[in-house]
């Protein structure tokens, strides 16, 4: 974990470095060119998260594999905010060059309906206590609102939008000159590792609840079928020093 | 520090926007290392060696 964190911060401070003085203002949009750095990285991230929680839900559903849910859930809240970076950072793109913050443009819309999932899909969990039947309804959920990941995808070839279509990945190679593209590609790379390496993290951290959720629960029945702990909460490996009263 | 060029006129959406950025992962990272260290003491509490883990 501390490698994949290092690599992580040297791959951004690199990307962040290329950003800032190496890659050459656009002919059109100048200097505001570097927000599509931050912006690009955050919106293909946003997507990813919730690729893999769609994946992850399959797990859940299909094998109930406990680590799809525990995946699923450590991944909601990095994609929301990644989700919420793109939103942000392409409005603050949006308004000087195209002379305003929002539009109802189907690319704009459909991010904005993935944020609204994620922030759903985190609340339900919040609202359902029994994590079996959260895990449930939200692989459902998940599923459900994958639907919207092929409208944001072709959002742009399906309707007539303001945003620009793809430039990235598209038929005949990508549309954008290598001096911007490859400082672009680094980082999205930068961007995916250190999202990888905060949800592997935070997938540790949700283990961890877990496991003190359980000894909560256990203790919680041994005091209520009459059992008392030998000590109290103190260091030591073992959590098995109860008797039972007389 | 100059960067060599001029980001005006729109140096504050520019500056804003890795501003924001920076706001949102620095909270997330900030969360993860608070929340972990929370289940950590947790665990401890109970005396469960996984807790004791780096």
């Amino acid at each position: 974990m501390p490698w994949l964190a290092g690599m992580s911060g040297l791959l951004v401070a690199f990307g962040l470095y290329l950003t800032w003085f190496v890659v050459p203002p656009d002919y059109q949009q100048g200097e505001t060119v570097r927000i599509m750095y931050i912006h690009v990285p955050a919106a293909w991230l946003g997507v990813f998260f919730y690729g893999a929680m769609a994946l992850s839900a399959i797990g859940t559903l299909v094998w109930r594999h406990p680590l799809a849910d525990v995946a699923q859930r450590a991944a909601a809240p990095i994609g929301a905010a990644f989700t919420l970076i793109c939103l942000v950072t392409g409005s603050l793109w949006g308004k000087p060059m195209w002379g305003t913050y929002w539009v109802w443009d189907a690319r704009l819309t459909s991010m904005l309906v993935l944020f609204l999932i994620y922030c759903g899909i985190i609340a339900l969990w919040r609202t359902i206590e029994d994590p079996n039947r959260a895990a449930r309804a939200i692989a459902i959920l998940t599923l459900v609102g994958a639907v919207n990941l092929p409208i944001i995808k072709f959002s742009v070839n399906w309707w007539s939008t303001l945003h620009q279509p793809a430039s990235i990945m598209r038929m005949g190679g990508s549309s954008i000159d290598p001096s911007m593209l490859y400082p672009l590609l680094e980082m999205i790379l930068a961007f995916t590792l250190l999202g990888i390496t905060l949800h592997l993290y935070a997938m540790r951290t949700e283990i961890l609840r877990r496991r003190v959720r359980a000894l909560t629960i256990r203790e919680a029945e041994r005091l209520d079928t009459g059992a008392v702990p030998i000590r109290p909460v103190s260091a030591g490996r073992t959590n098995q020093g109860f008797q039972t009263t007389p | 520090m100059s960067l060599g060029f001029d980001l005006s006129p729109h140096a504050g959406f520019i500056v804003g926007s890795y501003a924001f950025t920076a706001l949102v992962i620095g909270g997330l990272i900030v969360r993860a290392l608070r929340d972990n260290r929370a289940q950590k003491r947790a665990l401890a509490a109970f005396g469960d060696g996984a807790g004791e883990r780096s």
